[in-house]
């Protein structure tokens, strides 16, 4: 959610927002499967695709099922290494070490390459009310700074910005010239503005992609080279990142570096791994290891694997819905189908919609690197809802009704011959209204005079 | 003979007569002894894909014991043929009688294919068809290779339709994105639901298709009805109806 709390919407709220403007939620949706197909390009040259996904799967299935263990090693090797490392419950105790690592070095200029997680502690706003300046690096991240917008899309921010609107936005900020789309011209517009606030920065932070428990060393993915910029001119690095992304040796990285972008964007990797061992010298590396719940995830057998994620992006670009309805209709940080089962698992009633905000067609399942059944998370996330009574009425009503009605075979064939027999009948008001949202866009099907029990019944008897 | 139970999904029943008879044809033409047993209603998936648990349970138990005893237990939809094979499990687990029905319930054209062996179907389809990949039946009946999964390619259905004379199969831009049908998910989300099926009508629209066919007919319905309330001239099929030899009217 942006900084500013805003009143709660159910996703089809926001979702038929979105989609009232017909052309730009298509221009969203080709955006999106362009990226969905590039990455079909992409994974199509690796013959071992899908073997590496089941590789993948495999290392993170087992680094979760000791996942205190490679913690523990990862920060007894990162400590030989020369960083220090933190260990944070919650988005508030994230931000306070942060601060507390700030104010030590009367740091008031931030850099800030890409990181969910200090998106998901809410950490630019926290520190800007502590007087100090933090400035996102990435690209995207930053026209969704200066908009005063979360990000909608985890690897592709500004993924629902228009050019058009960045040229707007970058004549206002920057003062580029008024009218200005030519990418080129603006990505250099930019470059020269971040330029002087990397110069500026006291310190820097990233946010991790993988976290190597064998080296205590790890790695930083980026395509625009900011996180390197961001941390080789200040002295002080702080790392930030969620307990899930660790993997047991420098050996898996390969595994895990071939995947993601071919995922994330269709690339065979990304421009920068960045790796880090250790502080540079005469400087100071901090680690903060964030739980925010994931433990509370590792405990729960049916969405445990949800914890393999490597955020690459490619359930939300290949997600109809998402494509369709805007990574802000989630209202998380984490949109699209990953999104829809962790954000539940924090707060369930208000998020619960968004387990709902899926056809089940299972395209996210088949494209995530890392083989996570997110469709059949999402199912359970419903099971789940209707358990603890957050279903409503509505739905709760309709299923115990079609319960006993498709429960007993008379109920049903009368049913439905009265059906089959009134609905032609019917004025077409009484049929197409507001209390049927079937009918707002779509005729229901012809209803035909016999059903096929009816007609089997008279083949069977000549 | 194989002896195979019909089991025709509850719409398809009541509003698509012609569909359950379609199959019962093409199942009787290539030898097996057919029965529709006449207790059956409905698989249940409705509530399960709502969270109900507790009120598909009952259902599933009714459908173990309606269609336990038959040697196959075939249906014209890939849905609720991954409902009973893939979420019955949940509802039904332990059960051996479950573990039994599990392996001998196929979708239609799964069943031509993968037990009757059926290379090549007789008859004649002149027209240019597009085939929408119905989900449940793609990626977890594994009735195709699917866009996502990087395997040798195949299609049950496309494979069947193509032996027709005369059938053009057209391609498409996105061969298997999802029509927006859901169950439920058609109406809670009702405007989402309503744009996807309009892009899919619109892809088979601009490859040229006269005719859009699919495994499953919900996935039909909903886009028969968008496709109604705008007045395009392009008509839905159920494949079985194609393969049985029935003609667009
Ligand atoms: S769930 Fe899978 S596909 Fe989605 S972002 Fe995570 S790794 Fe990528």
């Amino acid at each position: 959610m942006s900084s500013t709390a805003t009143a709660h919407h159910e996703h089809p709220e926001n979702a038929t927002l979105f989609v009232a403007n017909d052309s730009r939620a298509h221009w969203h949706d080709q955006s999106l499967w362009f990226v969905r197909s590039k990455r079909d390009k992409a994974a199509a040259t690796l013959p071992e695709w899908e073997e590496l996904r089941v590789r993948a799967s495999q290392i993170k299935q087992h680094t979760m099922s000791r996942l205190a263990d490679h913690l523990e090693e990862f920060e007894r090797n990162a400590t030989k290494l020369g960083a220090v490392v933190h260990w944070a419950r919650t988005p508030a105790e994230h931000n306070e070490i942060v601060l507390s690592i700030i104010q030590k070095h009367a740091g008031k200029k931030i850099v800030k390459s890409k990181s969910m997680l200090t998106e998901e502690c809410h950490l630019n706003p926290y520190l800007e009310r502590h007087g100090i300046e933090v400035t996102d690096t990435d690209l995207g991240e930053w026209i969704v700074q200066l908009l005063g917008q979360p990000p909608s899309h985890i690897v592709m921010p500004a993924i629902h910005i228009k050019r058009e609107e960045i040229g707007e936005l970058f004549h206002k900020h920057i003062g580029t010239d008024k009218g200005a789309t030519d990418p080129p011209y603006l990505v250099n517009a930019a470059r020269g503005e971040l330029r002087r606030k990397f110069l500026e920065a006291d310190i820097g932070i990233t946010g991790v992609n993988f976290a190597i428990a064998g080296t205590g060393g790890f790695v930083v993915c980026t395509n625009e080279g900011n996180a390197d910029l961001g941390v080789s001119l200040p002295k002080i690095h702080i790392a930030c990142m969620g307990i899930e992304k660790l993997i047991p040796r420098a050996a898996d990285l390969g595994v895990f570096l071939r995947l993601l972008a071919r995922s994330a964007t269709g690339q065979p990797i990304t421009t920068y791994s960045s790796h880090f061992h250790g502080p540079r010298e005469g400087g100071e590396l901090h680690i903060i290891l964030v739980d925010d719940g994931r433990s509370d995830i590792l405990g729960s057998p049916e969405f445990r694997r949800s914890l393999n994620c490597i955020r690459c992006g490619a359930c939300m670009n290949t997600c109809p819905v998402y494509r369709r309805s805007g990574g802000h209709s989630y209202e998380t940080t984490v949109p699209g189908p990953i999104g829809s089962i962790l954000a539940p698992s924090r707060d369930a009633k208000t998020h619960k919609s968004l387990p709902f905000a899926c056809s089940l067609c299972g395209s996210c399942s088949d494209v995530c690197p890392v083989k996570i059944d997110l469709h059949t998370q999402l199912l359970t996330w419903r099971r789940e809802i209707a358990v603890r009574g957050l279903l409503p009425w509505s739905k709760r009503f309709s299923m115990k009704l079609g319960r006993v009605v498709l429960g007993n075979t008379w109920l049903f064939t009368t049913a439905g011959r009265v059906g089959r027999w009134v609905f032609p009948l019917l004025p077409r008001f009484l049929v197409y209204n507001r209390l049927n949202p079937w009918g707002k866009q779509r005729e229901l099907p012809p209803m035909p005079k016999q059903s096929f029990r009816e007609l089997y019944r008279q083949r069977k008897r000549p | 003979m194989p002896r195979v139970g019909l089991f025709v999904p509850c719409y398809v029943d009541q509003l698509y007569p012609q569909v359950a008879m379609a199959t019962l044809e093409l199942l009787e033409r290539y030898g097996c002894e057919v029965e529709f047993p006449p207790a059956q209603t409905c698989c249940g998936q409705p509530m399960a894909n709502t969270g109900c648990t507790d009120d598909a349970k009952p259902l599933a138990e009714k459908f173990l014991s309606i269609f336990k005893d038959y040697e196959y237990v075939v249906c014209p939809s890939g849905s609720c043929t991954a409902m009973v094979t893939h979420h019955y499990e949940e509802l039904l687990h332990g059960n051996a009688d479950y573990e039994a029905l599990r392996k001998k319930t196929f979708e239609l054209c799964e069943f031509l294919v993968d037990v009757l062996k059926i290379e090549k179907v007789e008859g004649s389809f002149p027209y240019k068809v597009g085939l929408h990949n119905s989900c449940h039946g793609l990626r977890e009946l594994r009735l195709g290779s699917g866009s996502e999964r990087m395997v040798p390619a195949f299609n049950k259905a496309g494979q069947l339709l193509s032996g027709l004379e005369g059938i053009e199969l057209v391609s498409l831009k996105r061969p298997d994105e999802c029509c927006g049908f859901g169950g439920t998910f058609a109406v809670a989300e009702e405007a989402v639901s309503c744009m996807m099926g309009l892009d899919r009508i619109h892809d088979h629209e601009q490859a040229g298709a006269e005719v859009m066919t699919a495994g499953d007919m919900s996935c039909l319905m909903h886009m028969y009805g968008l496709i109604h309330r705008q007045k395009k001239p392009i008509q839905v099929m159920h494949v079985a109806e194609i393969l049985a030899g029935r003609q667009p009217s």
